[in-house]
């Protein structure tokens, strides 16, 4: 028997209960790890532990596979329709949105963003995209191609089969559905890793699954750590094709053991360092508001985070001014209990985190560049820091080449637009960019030359499911979102009918 | 006032009840018609008047013509994001499943078919249709072609605007699932004319779409007849498009109207007289199945129908015999009865329509190998009938008869059956028949239709495109095919850098 997780939530913005296994999810059922042990998972904003969750091993890894490619090759795969396909991930989406202010809070008690962003942006984009990958499931086309009339040449776009997928801590349950959405809707079956740090949503959807009616064995969800789980199915002989979301660092790990393992597949959402490119012919007013989401959304833990702030020297200085006091509001304005009615921001997802952000800012006091704003600690209970601004950086400081996921910005003055292109693509991470001008020539021929994945042009920050999303260079390898992850997920199969050559 | 139709259903297969109000559905409100005139809706099963429903005229074309162009402006069009209509037309098949009994047997009250067929299939393909094209509002895709780098070249698929609908008696609701769904998931208002003799379900769907949350003006419903508000229709000068299906007679008076009015854009699903060749090495039994589900499937009114059965001489006696055997079998009766295969034909226009030609294979010369018949005497219930010993140019041969009315010819020669099947002005469906793998999809390769089944027979799915080759119509529906039908291509070219 595996043990619930029950908890009452109390709140000024949500009253309401949750319970639920907080066992592996293995083959349709509930189960404790093969060693018996279990994960802390501990709350952000009070650095207490919330529960204790099953932990998963490398041997559980195999039961999963097991299960997965028995259900894969009976259950699931083709020998369920699109039509059927679809009609279970459509389930799922009502499901979730018949839970979403329970699933919202749960996010929110684990993660530690506050429960407003988590019921008005993750939780509707998760159910969003469900949604999406339900209506692609019976749409997934193979192609005729034209050779000649004593031949039927077509190409099947079959799942691959058992696929292992690594999420990451920042938006757990948003990341969930990125991954789950088209690996199921093309037929494939599961073995799912989320962060050991942020598994709460991620159990809960379990069930959801289960009551959506996927057979046992379709999604199997191991909660464990990356150095054991992760690196278990990462280099597992049975799984076919991995998605990795997270670090750069580990993104290389992943791949390495693909390709010293059966090479398989690999996609990758890694870091970036984003440039976010203000011209002196912006919206000044419009400009300020969307850098303060590109920096400070999500506590900056988002690999979007529009973190290089490169401002034109015609409007630097009331850029800087009406930014640091937008900034300061976040602060000042809205309250800092997660569970407020205006909270903006909570804390960061661990003293781990915490300590790496705070390590950054002091290098860059280190390095010299000047503290506009915060640059510390809020508070005295769990991982809260004010959001941060610096200026009077050098391209080689580390505030300015390496990704810090957290709420710190830096403002770079710039003179010339192709320095500044040129100083925007100077960086291993291409994920994404933006461009703040109100002249449409300079506007997009700045985004078509930025060597980024999304190139945003005044906005910041925006994704919709069926719009594409990955990065260039060291930011990943392909495309999630939009009909482009369906090619994740399936193998081409090209079939050849002779129907009159003679040999 | 509009009026509530109620009715208890009583049957052996199912017990029930519906209330609905019969006016036509505009703006988002049940009206009466201009002329506060009303149509009998007749039970096929009985002759007996069922119930009235408010007719249309072309005065209610105009008034719901300015309703659609109004939501398009404001509330529907792309003022409604991909992800909202598709919201709105998966809550449409939800509320369509919630009711899928009523709809099954208001259908079968209607159009005649059995309660069973109407659920196995019409209601549940309706509901499948409609949740396949939920999935497609959201990815409506453009494209972007690469030009230069000083330039920006993309297109948009941009919805029509006001779309006009004819759908036919034969599949009622379903016809309407095939025509709401690629039209609202693209963004489109629809002005939709059910048949005068099949209203029942479209206007009970009017309330569910009102439920599932439709903007008012997005889908309007006009009850009429053909030479009125099928005709206002089709040469309405705001309506952008019109999307037919019936026969082929009338098919030509709505691209007539479109082309003399303002050219708007027509796909039509016509008729069709398709082959189905059964080969010396067809698995036989099987082919004999299928071949009666071919002709025989409502009742042979069925665009698709496998109306020509053609038969290779090896086989031939074999499958006469049993595919005559088989037909005997299927029991004709009451649409609410247990075992039901097939219920009467929709109206006493068709029924003595279909007499009509079976009289003529007699005076033709053709054999009446089964039927030929009427069933009972109260209701259009017509036996299946076999005709055999035909000539190419015998009318039961040469035109679409749209009963159970099967005509078997004997071939010998592959060439000559191909060319014997095609030469027709249809090209609607075909099947082959053949376990050999060079000749069946050889086969199916050369012959001209716009479907041609391979080892089976009126086999249709929401993500396959179906339509005609020739006569037969213009455009394909179902699958992304659809879409083209109620998208208009914008391209959009922006000057990045080239200089005048």
């Amino acid at each position: 028997m595996t043990p619930t997780f029950t908890h009452d939530f109390n709140t000024p913005v949500y009253k309401g209960k949750s319970s639920f296994s907080t066992g592996l999810y293995i083959n349709g059922k509930f189960v404790e790890g093969s060693d018996g042990t279990t994960i802390d998972v501990i709350n952000p904003t009070t650095g207490k532990i919330t529960t204790r969750v099953a932990e998963a091993t490398s041997k559980d890894v195999d039961i999963a596979v097991d299960a997965a490619q028995k259900a894969f090759d009976t259950t699931w795969g083709l020998n369920v329709g699109g039509a059927g396909r679809a009609k279970m991930l459509g389930k799922l989406a009502q499901l979730m949105e018949e839970h979403q202010q329970e699933l919202s809070a749960l996010e929110s008690l684990n993660n530690g963003k506050t429960f407003s962003w988590a019921m008005n942006a993750d939780i509707p984009i998760a159910i969003e995209t469900i949604r999406y990958y339900a209506g692609w499931a019976d749409k997934i086309h193979g192609q005729v191609q034209e050779t000649d009339e004593k031949k039927l040449t077509y190409s099947r776009h079959e799942p691959i089969g058992v696929v292992g997928q690594i999420i990451p801590w920042n938006f757990p349950l948003v990341m969930m559905t990125w991954k789950i959405g088209p690996a199921l809707a093309t037929g494939n079956c599961i073995v799912l890793k989320p962060s050991e740090f942020t598994p709460l949503t991620a159990l809960r959807m379990c069930e959801l699954i289960q009551e959506a009616g996927f057979p046992p064995g379709v999604f199997n969800l191991l909660t464990g750590y990356g150095s054991t789980v992760g690196a278990a199915i990462a280099s597992h002989m049975k799984i076919e094709k991995i998605a990795f979301t997270g670090s750069t660092l580990v993104g290389r790990k992943v791949m390495e053991a693909a390709a010293k393992s059966n090479l398989k597949n690999v996609t990758l959402e890694l870091g970036g360092k984003n440039a976010n490119i203000i011209c002196n012919d912006a919206d000044l007013d419009q400009a300020v508001s969307w850098a303060v989401h590109g920096s400070y959304w999500n506590h900056g833990q988002a690999c979007t985070a529009g973190s290089r702030i490169f401002v034109q020297s015609g409007i630097y200085d009331e850029f800087l001014a009406k930014f640091t006091e937008k900034s300061r509001a976040l602060k000042a304005s809205k309250t800092w209990d997660k569970y407020g009615p205006d909270s903006y921001q909570g804390p960061q997802v661990s003293k781990n985190q915490f300590d790496r952000i705070m390590g950054f800012i002091q290098s860059g006091k280190d390095q010299g560049a000047t503290v506009v704003l915060g640059g510390d600690r809020n508070g005295t209970e769990g991982y809260f820091i004010n959001p941060t601004i610096f200026t009077d950086t050098t391209p080689d400081m580390k505030i300015v080449q390496e990704e810090i996921f957290g709420p710190v910005g830096v403002v770079i003055k710039f003179e010339d637009e192709e320095d500044v292109v040129q100083q925007a693509n100077d960086s291993p991470f291409g994920l994404a960019a933006a461009v703040f001008s109100q002249n449409i020539t300079r506007a997009l021929t700045i985004a078509h030359r930025l060597k980024a994945g999304t190139a945003w042009v005044n906005c910041v920050n925006q994704i919709h499911p069926n719009v594409p999303f990955g990065g260039f260079k060291q930011s990943g390898i392909g495309r999630e979102l939009g009909e482009y992850a369906l090619a994740n997920y399936t193998a081409v199969k090209a079939v050849q009918v002779n129907l009159g050559y003679i040999m | 006032m509009a009026s509530i139709f109620t009715h208890e259903f009583n049957t052996p297969i199912y017990k029930g009840k519906t209330s609905f109000n019969t006016g036509l559905y505009i703006d988002g409100k049940f009206v009466d018609g201009s002329d506060k005139t009303t149509i009998d809706i007749i039970n096929p099963a009985t002759g007996k008047v069922i119930t009235k429903v408010a007719e249309a005229t072309p005065k209610d074309v105009d008034i719901a013509v300015a309703a659609a162009h109004k939501a398009f402006d404001t509330t529907w069009g792309l003022n409604a994001g991909g992800a909202e209509r598709s919201r709105l037309l998966g809550k449409l098949a939800r509320l369509m499943e919630e009711h899928q009994q009523e709809l099954a047997a208001i259908e079968a009250l209607d159009n005649g078919k059995t309660f069973t067929w109407a659920m196995d299939v019409d209601t549940t393909f309706a509901i499948d249709t409609i949740r396949y094209y939920a999935g497609w509002a959201d990815k409506i895709h453009g494209q972007v072609q690469e030009t230069d780098e000083r330039k920006l070249s993309y297109t948009r698929h941009e919805p029509i605007g006001v779309v006009g609908q004819i759908i036919p008696w034969n599949f009622p609701l379903l016809m309407m699932s095939w025509k709401l769904g690629p039209a609202l998931a693209t963004g489109n208002c629809v002005i939709l004319k059910p048949s005068e003799f099949t209203p029942l379900t479209a206007i009970r769907m009017c309330a569910l779409v009102h439920e599932a949350g439709f903007p008012p003006g997005t889908v309007n419903l006009l009850t009429g007849y053909g030479n009125t508000v099928g005709s206002a229709i089709s040469s309405h000068m705001k309506i952008d498009k019109v999307a037919f299906t019936g026969s082929t007679l009338v098919g030509r008076k709505i691209m007539e109207a479109a082309a003399k009015t303002n050219l708007k854009d027509i796909t039509l699903e016509l008729g069709g007289k398709s082959p189905n060749i059964i080969f010396d090495d067809a698995d036989v039994d099987q082919a004999v199945n299928w071949a009666a589900h071919g002709i025989y499937w409502n009742h042979g009114q069925a665009c698709s129908a496998g109306s020509r059965i053609f038969v290779q001489s090896g086989i031939y006696d074999e499958f006469l015999e049993k595919f005559t055997e088989k037909s005997r079998s299927l029991k004709v009766g009451d649409p609410f009865a247990l075992d039901s295969f097939q219920g009467p034909q929709v109206s006493k226009a068709q029924y003595d329509r279909i007499m009509g030609y079976i009289q003529s294979g007699k005076d033709q010369g053709a054999t009446v190998h089964l039927g030929g018949d009427r069933n009972g005497t109260e209701g259009y219930y017509i036996n299946p009938t076999i005709f055999t010993d035909t000539t190419p140019d015998m009318k039961i041969v040469q035109e679409e008869i749209f009963g159970p009315v099967g005509v078997v010819i004997k071939f010998e020669d592959d060439e000559d059956v191909i060319r014997q099947a095609n030469d027709t002005v249809f090209g609607l469906a075909s099947a082959v028949f053949s376990q050999n793998i060079t000749r069946a999809l050889t086969t199916a390769h050369r012959l001209k239709a716009g479907t041609a089944w391979v080892n089976c027979v009126n086999q249709l799915h929401a993500n396959v495109p179906f339509g005609g080759f020739k006569q037969s119509g213009i455009g394909r529906e179902l699958g992304e095919y659809a879409l083209h039908n109620y998208t208009a291509v914008k391209s959009v070219q922006v000057n990045l850098g080239h200089v005048m």
